[in-house]
């Protein structure tokens, strides 16, 4: 029996309370180890996606599947364990006093036992080479050593799939660099939400496009990244002098 | 940042190693708050009131030198109390009662009396306060609160306030620069109209990135209640230990209160 799909995503559509229309029916698996890259222009409904694959937002028509597990208000806890969702500002995910507090957040709300809580936490904050920082508070760390260790808050939990908001923005190229480094040795199922598509093709092998809520295109991302095309249709535009081809 | 612990909340900090520094921190709150209400029982009609004052005075200093606490911190500590001067100096000039002549002002026997003694105990509180402060990280403090089992959404709101007043002072700071970049000197009363709409978008900056900080803590199976991390059950000894000082206190007022 092969593993079910780290991700099925199954016509998922949504509107807002006040009638804004985020989502029209949107389609998406994601199998286990890959790592897809989301693409699309501000307001193509990226963000409206990435709240329903833990369930914080709900209620729309379709389903969301985790690792088998149908979304849903019976097992809430459980699919925020699957999901990892890395926020873009790692202010907003860093709340705790400490960094080790911070990491230790998710399994203690699992309940974990505080042995197993610890040990989670020196090994998450080792895969993104941040051991030994536990006890400092996050403000004094930098902008993407924060970020690092936004990601270890959630790899703690051992998720099924990391959700990645942007996480190259605001990094300097060496932060950069070692985030890629990071995500790339990571054995998790990634989904990458990014308007940066260099990282995108240097991270993710394939890619989705969402724009005015459904999914326009899905596939490798350098076939997609030299489609000028398409990237031109949905506001998507390479950096000057950038040749996907030639990388 | 302080002493390189907490920010702009640590600053009160002291680094160190002392026996006061090493107590639990939920042992010196229960310590500060039953030398605090030693202090405030003491009667200040009493005529062995001073001396006990004096005592209390010598052993919230003899604690500050166990602990490393310069002069100059306390003193710092101390500039709290500046409003509570304010109104003590008050109340010799508006109390009724008998009046006494000091330098050419009438002043109210009672009220010279009540202003003493609410210097006197304002002080000392707030000196054992200080001592607490800059012997205990502020995190240590939230543990401490948390273990005295003040209401969980106090301590959640407390942390958060450490947590983030360095990122909404540094988004004031910022909101500052851009100001005074553009030419604007906020020297006048003009300037008010311009200050007012600034400080109305910090607080809907922070307001969303309150929402944005509990969506992130729902994500992680957040569900109310702040998990706990281990707590290891303070020997008794260390509570002897931090209780010497409100005890020592306490058997001052006795002897006061008997003998006196």
């Amino acid at each position: 029996m092969t593993a079910p799909p780290s991700l099925l995503v199954e016509d998922l559509a949504f509107a807002y309370p006040d009638g804004h229309q985020a989502l029209f029916g949107v389609d998406l698996r994601i199998e286990r180890g890959e790592r897809v890259a989301l693409l699309g222009p501000n307001g193509a409904g990226k963000t409206t996606l990435v709240l329903h694959l833990n369930g914080i937002l709900r209620g729309g028509r379709g389903q969301v599947t985790v690792a088998g597990l149908p979304v849903g208000r019976d097992h809430l806890q459980e699919i925020r364990r699957r999901v990892g969702i890395v926020f873009q500002d790692p202010d907003d995910q860093l709340f705790m006093p400490t960094v080790g507090e911070d990491v230790a957040f998710g399994p203690r709300n699992l309940g974990l036992p505080e042995e197993e809580v610890a040990a989670r936490v020196a090994e998450a904050l080792d895969q993104v080479g941040m051991a030994g920082v536990a006890d400092r508070p996050p403000h004094h760390l930098s902008f993407g050593q924060r970020r690092r260790v936004a990601v270890a808050t959630v790899l703690s939990m051992h998720p099924e799939i990391l959700v990645l908001d942007e996480p190259s923005s605001n990094l300097d190229p060496a932060g950069r660099r070692e985030l890629a480094e990071v995500l790339e040795s990571l054995p998790v199922t990634v989904l990458m939400v990014t308007h940066d598509l260099p990282y995108a093709l240097q991270l993710c092998p394939r890619s989705v496009v969402l724009d005015g809520g459904v999914v326009v295109a899905d596939g490798p991302t350098r076939r997609l990244l030299a489609d000028a095309d398409l990237l031109a249709r949905h506001r998507l535009e390479l950096p000057y002098g950038f040749a996907p081809d030639r990388v | 940042m302080g002493a390189g612990h907490g920010g702009v909340l640590g600053a009160a900090y002291v680094v160190g190693s002392s026996p006061v520094h090493r107590l639990e921190p939920h042992l010196k709150l229960v310590a500060v708050l039953g030398f605090a209400l030693v202090v405030v029982a003491t009667p200040v009609a009493a005529p062995w009131a001073w001396g006990a004052y004096a005592a209390y005075l010598a052993l919230v200093l003899g604690v500050a030198a166990l602990a490393g606490v310069g002069h100059r911190r306390l003193a710092r500590g101390l500039v709290v109390e500046v409003p509570f001067v304010a109104f003590a100096l008050l109340l010799p000039v508006v109390s009724q009662g008998p009046r006494v002549d000091v330098a050419g002002l009438s002043l109210s026997v009672s009220g010279l009396t009540a202003a003493g003694g609410l210097l006197a105990k304002a002080t000392l509180s707030v000196l054992a306060a200080t001592v607490l402060a800059a012997t205990t990280e502020p995190r240590a403090l939230l543990r401490g609160l948390e273990r005295l089992r003040l209401p969980s959404p106090l301590v959640q709101i407390l942390m958060f306030m450490f947590r983030y007043a360095d990122v909404v002072g540094g988004e004031l700071r910022r909101m500052r620069v851009a100001r005074e970049s553009r030419g604007f000197r906020g020297r006048h009363l003009g300037a008010l109209k311009v200050l007012g709409p600034a400080a109305g978008s910090l607080f809907i900056r922070s307001y969303e990135r309150g929402e944005r900080v509990h969506l992130a803590m729902l994500s992680r199976g957040y569900g109310g209640r702040m998990p706990a991390g281990p707590a290891v059950a303070a020997p008794a000894q260390a509570w002897l230990a931090a209780l010497a000082l409100p005890l020592a206190a306490a058997a001052v007022l006795a002897s006061g209160l008997l003998l006196g």
